[in-house]
């Protein structure tokens, strides 16, 4: 799997859903549970575009076309293994225990939405671009230095293989042999600038190389390839006794359908033929077709699958949005551990002037 | 005459940016998103197609390489305007805004001078994700070697940025990404400047002096007002410069009124009404009838946008500070 040349693309099924490689070993209702998954990533995608257009909700990054890369690596985690996201890994984010109603409530600017169940291994969402990979890198190490055997998965797009932060990352990584996973959605556009403006390299995958870890690239449209690889990753982060390096930098090379986020209009900077070409490889298309092809999906199945997703997304959403303003209370709640006098003062006031004006005074709209 | 056209604050931005390429082949506008998508807040909207790849530069997704080679060029003589997207993301620059960009002509006696203007529009309440609704001048006035200014109409965002780009020193240039589109100005075609380092009065009055920039002069100017009608009349000071500061019109206004408030988003602690307090006790201790007032943000981590309302000052707030100075 890692001694591969860097371009050469790990593959299991191809564009139509034929198999090209080795299906990985999961039974039926497993692969069966990351279709449903990945259709469940997608409408929720879709639902929450549309809650921001209604002003629903607020600034949103869409993920259509990424299910196949984050579904397809979620699932090669153990529940005691770690996810360390970016901004759009809430399909990944969901496989490994995050409700969707917190996905939901970070978007409409609760602070809750970051308040993940303590069972659920996920790092907050990290927003500025690559600052998550020394984290991922560091968190890692911790649990090396205990003796705990823990895998560490961290996600970042292909922008953010141009900061300081992900060399410094990985290469910590290489030097201290963290069990880092570190999982490129390379999704070929950094808002606005292609991959290629990102770096002259060509693949991405090639950058383990320079930190002394294994690189691997695969198709970030092919879930079946992208479990195979991820799953092999994190079984050689966990064993110290193989002699390969525990981190590994994976390149899955995929495309995101929509925009940025919603604040963004691709087709100012990208083709529609483009996309089209890349909308034939769906991920979710490939891997219905190759389990009706085995037998393990029918139409009432699908159909089944498509009701349950529809009711969990609905659901969801009215979780998130009977959730009333938080008290203005919440701003200071977590500043520290205990309230400074001064900020607990500067509370008072602020709550002595809300009660003489009422809170219309207070807020826009 | 002078041809004018009716533009919003970023659109003036845009005009300025143009007007200063078209007249120096050193300007080079560079940073993420700036050319062929013309910019997240459309700031450079049109600008690669007039200009070309080499003078509006789409540049790799890294703030310290950003700075760091526009420091690089205005070394060599250049006038590179960069932009990071959002204030909240000039942090990975910031080694290279304080290290190098800051001091350059110190370190090298002079040798080396940097006509850079970095822009990046900044503050809250456009409902914007995470990182994305900071005010944290009070970093880039704290440094020594960099001037930071801080527009809130459109025509004088235009000269402001013109006075920068042309400016010998090293420009921090915030802009308040609240107003970009709040209103519309008359602004001149032809290239002017608004010099940097003066503030400007946007309202007579003996009462009470209220500083403030940015964003925050428009509820401010709506709180005094208010107050307006309540016979309490303040004098409105928009600084439009952070550093250097108009030492003379701050202490100014204060002396004719004998009280003040500053009014700013930032949070409290370490911020700029701290500094103006501190000239005001200075230099005119003898005029000061009242504590100083300070309206401003509160010494938390931004939110996320449910509760940004509440932690920015509103209208109420500045007026009950205003309120205070004046019944002391």
């Amino acid at each position: 799997m890692f001694d591969r040349a860097y371009d050469d693309t790990v593959r299991v099924l191809d564009e139509d859903g034929e198999v090209v490689g080795d299906v990985p070993d999961l039974d039926d209702e497993s692969l069966v549970d990351m279709y449903r998954h990945m259709r469940l990533a997608r409408h929720f995608d879709g639902r929450a575009v549309s809650l921001q257009r209604q002003g629903r909700m607020g600034t949103y990054p869409p993920l259509s076309g990424q299910e196949g890369a984050q579904i397809g690596s979620a699932f090669a985690l153990d529940d005691d293994d770690w996810m360390v996201p970016s901004y759009r890994e809430h399909g990944a984010a969901l496989v490994h225990g995050l409700p969707l109603k917190q996905t939901l409530l970070y978007w409409m600017g609760h602070e809750d939405g970051n308040n993940a169940p303590t069972d659920v291994n996920v790092f907050p969402v990290a927003v500025p671009i690559a600052s998550q990979i020394p984290h991922a890198t560091g968190a890692a190490w911790a649990s090396k230095l205990r003796g705990e055997d823990d895998a560490f998965v961290c996600y970042f797009g292909d922008g953010a293989t141009s900061e300081g932060d992900f060399h410094e990352g990985i290469n910590f990584a290489g030097v201290f042999d963290t069990p880092t996973v570190f999982f490129c959605n390379n999704n070929q556009w950094a808002i606005s600038v292609p991959r290629e403006r990102q770096t002259r390299s060509a693949t991405l995958a090639q950058k383990a190389e320079a930190y002394g870890i294994d690189g691997v690239q695969v198709d970030g449209m092919d879930p079946l390839a992208v479990y195979s690889v991820t799953e092999a990753a994190l079984e050689k982060a966990r064993d110290p006794e193989t002699d390969r390096p525990r981190p590994t930098l994976i390149e899955a090379v995929q495309y995101r359908f929509g925009a940025h986020t919603t604040a963004d209009d691709p087709t100012v900077y990208r083709d529609d033929d483009e996309v089209e070409r890349w909308k034939r490889k769906d991920p979710i298309d490939r891997l219905e077709s190759y389990l009706r092809d085995e037998g393990v999906l029918d139409d009432e199945r699908v159909a089944e699958i498509e009701s349950t997703v529809e009711a969990r997304v609905a659901d969801a959403i009215d979780e998130a949005e009977s959730m009333a303003r938080p008290d203005p209370r919440e701003l200071f709640e977590h500043a520290y551990a205990e309230l400074p006098p001064e900020l607990e003062r500067q509370y008072e006031e602020f709550a002595a002037l809300r009660d003489e004006r009422g809170d219309a005074a207070f807020l826009e709209e | 005459m002078t041809e004018t056209q009716n533009l919003t604050l970023v659109q003036a931005i845009r005009d300025g940016l143009h007007t200063e390429l078209r007249e120096d082949d050193d300007v080079v506008v560079m940073g993420q998103d700036v050319g062929k998508n013309g910019g997240v807040f459309r700031a450079t909207e049109g600008l690669f197609d007039e200009f070309g790849g080499d003078r509006v530069i789409d540049t790799p997704l890294a703030e310290s390489g950003i700075v760091g080679t526009a420091v690089g060029m205005a070394a060599m003589g250049m006038r590179p305007v960069p932009e990071i997207q959002f204030s909240g993301f000039m942090y990975p620059g910031f080694d290279q805004i304080v290290s190098h960009m800051a001091r350059f002509r110190t370190r090298s006696r002079g040798r080396f001078t940097l006509p850079m203007t970095l822009r990046a529009p900044y503050g809250g309440g456009i409902r914007a994700p995470e990182h994305h609704s900071e005010s944290k001048e009070a970093f880039y006035a704290h440094e020594a070697g960099l001037k930071v200014v801080i527009p809130s109409t459109p025509y004088e965002a235009k000269g402001l940025l013109a006075a920068s780009i042309r400016d010998p020193d090293p420009v921090i240039f915030l802009e308040p990404k609240l107003i970009y589109r709040a209103f519309r100005e008359e602004v001149p075609e032809e290239p002017y400047t608004v010099p940097i380092g003066e503030a400007a009065t946007r309202r007579e009055g003996d009462d009470v002096a209220v500083f403030t920039y940015g964003a925050m002069t428009r509820p401010t100017l709506e709180a005094a007002e208010t107050l307006g009608e309540e016979g309490i009349e303040c004098e409105v000071v928009d600084l439009r410069t952070i550093s250097p500061l108009d030492r003379e019109a701050v202490v100014e206004a204060f002396e004719k009124t004998g009280r003040a408030v500053v009014v700013h988003e930032a949070p409290k602690t370490g911020g700029l009404a701290g500094e103006i307090t501190a000239i005001l006790q200075e230099e005119a201790l003898l005029y000061q009838e009242a504590p100083i007032g300070r309206v401003t943000g509160f010494d938390v981590p931004y939110p996320l946008y449910a509760l940004e309302d509440y932690y920015l000052p509103s209208a109420a707030r500045i007026e009950d500070g205003i309120l205070e100075a004046v019944e002391f």
